[in-house]
């Protein structure tokens, strides 16, 4: 299954590094990544693959969630299939 | 990928603009339950209904986590009970109701509707009988929703049905004279009923559904909101193509959940329902919508051409997003559920006539209306059978949800809380109606009835 993260909030050093790392340790491979700064401002998507994740997926959100809190960021994981749904025929 | 612009489009759309599911709705047949003793019916009920929908709830957060999207509503709706009760003895269905109610608390659901009879013809004596047992069965029940179809455009209006849907509705606003006549909220007065409608409280499991289904309800008054913000100034035919495309999103969403539903939970899909449904949120208003378009308050003149374009834009951008359509679909404009509708009520620029005119051109009628706890059973009639032509003329389902609220007079706001909002006291005619209502009979169907 592949699932969409998204980082938003404001840039310090190590996002990417931690959230890749927490990725990681759950077998969760990153398939393609992508961030802008608008303006100390940070958004980043990531497509990752979750195949190979031993935990169940909302177990894997709320712990993205909890360490997005710890950061001050706003860290969310969604299945790919709402964004083809909503954006492509 | 899908660029970052389209990921945020849709995090903006869920976070800021109360995108969501408004409900999963599981019908469920209960003509298998039938049984001639009412204590092993009603056993028969419950087992039936929590066995199909244990796992409702269940799949309903387990999807709502993994694609990020709310799923406010998870409901149930049955085999209209008229038909499931008529083989027993009893006079009094309440215990139908009380039944229902369990059942809807133990799987976890927040409204369970089908506590229903189909009388558009005429009455069976079961049809008699529920709607006679209609007030204490919403007063003594918190989640059970009741309705009554009165006419079609095939048979015509029941205006006997009509008359006593008139006391019916006092009766329960009376029961529940503490909570300002809350039973009212739970009871839709119907002509032209769906067999697949999602929403409640006018949800019923129609006889020619499968054993079991999904359908799903949409939502997302916001989303349009914001979207038309985007052309504001530019003519309608830019604001029509506008709502289409973004109805085409929503709906795409819906299908997508309603698919999954389906499959998790091993139901057949049923319908997506396109309407767009407000909240008492400020963000999410249908009135607000028709105010982008040019007009200053809800309700002035302009508002049923807006309410025209803004229907069939929704539909047409739906039906393309899903692979069966149904319910109601449409925009719906319930006075207490819409912040704008609120607003617009207590400055009195909306009023029962101009949205009887709005209901010419949307689903689904006059929705969560409240009137002065004064105003005779046979003028609340009156406002049924008008609605009731509506729909039967024009081929399209009309619906009452009015509340007489005991002592409150016009100027009054009456709190429901939660979806059910608040309801300013909207003044209706003063000159009686009772003549009329007391004829009885059955207005014939009209000539769009003979197509064949």
């Amino acid at each position: 299954m592949r699932a969409i993260v998204t980082v938003i909030g404001q840039d310090q050093v190590g996002i990417i590094a931690s959230v890749c790392n927490a990725l990681s340790e759950q077998q969760v491979n990153v398939l393609d990544i992508s961030q802008t700064v608008l303006q100390e401002f940070l958004v980043m998507n990531m497509l990752v693959d979750m195949s190979q994740c031993p935990l169940p997926f909302a177990a894997l959100h709320d712990a993205l969630r909890e360490m997005g809190k710890a950061k001050n960021l706003d860290i969310r994981i969604q299945r790919e299939d709402i964004f083809d749904a909503m954006h492509r025929i | 990928m899908i660029h970052s612009r389209e990921i945020l489009q849709t995090i903006e759309m869920i976070d800021q603009q109360h995108l969501d599911i408004r409900t999963i709705t599981m019908g469920i047949s209960l003509l298998d339950c039938i049984d001639p003793d009412m204590n092993r019916c009603c056993e028969k009920i419950y087992d039936k209904i929590v066995s199909s929908a244990k796992d409702l709830v269940k799949v309903g957060q387990d999807i709502e986590a993994e694609f990020g999207i709310p799923i406010v509503n998870k409901r149930i709706s049955v085999t209209p009970i008229s038909l499931v009760a008529a083989s027993t003895e009893a006079e009094d269905y309440t215990p139908f109701a009380k039944i229902l109610d369990r059942a809807a608390k133990d799987v976890g659901v927040n409204f369970i509707g089908g506590f229903s009879a189909l009388v558009h013809s005429g009455f069976t004596d079961s049809g008699r009988r529920l709607i006679a047992s209609i007030p204490r069965a919403l007063a003594e029940t918190e989640r059970v929703c009741a309705s009554v179809n009165v006419g079609t455009t095939k048979a015509g209006i029941n205006m006997d049905a009509v008359a006593m849907m008139g006391n019916c509705i006092k009766q329960a606003a009376e029961r529940t004279a503490d909570s300002g006549g809350a039973a009212c909220s739970k009871l839709v007065v119907f002509c032209n009923a769906v067999e697949d409608n999602p929403f409640m409280a006018g949800a019923f499991h129609g006889i020619g559904q499968p054993e079991r289904v999904i359908h799903v309800g949409v939502s997302g008054p916001g989303v349009v909101h914001v979207a038309l913000k985007a052309v504001r100034g530019e003519p309608f035919d830019v604001v029509a193509e506008t709502i289409k495309k973004t109805a085409f999103r929503i709906t795409r969403m819906g299908q997508l959940v309603a698919q999954e539903a389906s499959r998790r939970l091993g139901v057949p899909f049923g319908v997506v329902d396109l309407s767009l449904a407000p909240t008492p949120a400020v963000g999410d208003s249908v009135a607000r919508i028709l105010e982008e378009m040019g007009l200053e308050v809800c309700g002035t003149h302009g508002t049923t051409a807006a309410l025209a374009l803004l229907n069939d834009a929704v539909k047409k951008g739906g039906v393309m997003a899903s692979s069966h359509v149904g319910g109601l679909s449409g925009a719906f404009i319930p006075v207490s559920e819409d912040e704008g509708m609120i607003a617009a009520a207590l400055a009195g620029a909306i009023t029962i006539d101009k949205l009887e005119a709005m209901t010419c051109v949307c689903s689904v009628g006059l929705d969560m209306i409240a009137v002065p706890g004064d105003t005779s059973a046979e003028t609340i009639s009156a406002i049924i059978a008008d609605e009731a032509a509506i729909g039967m003329v024009n081929h399209k389902t009309t619906a009452v949800r009015i509340i007489p609220a005991p002592g409150r007079v016009v100027g009054d706001l009456v709190e429901f809380g939660g979806l059910l909002g608040s309801a300013p006291i909207m003044p209706a005619h003063q000159a009686s109606s009772a003549d009329f209502i007391h004829r009885g009979g059955r207005i014939p169907a009209p000539m769009q009835s003979l197509k064949n």
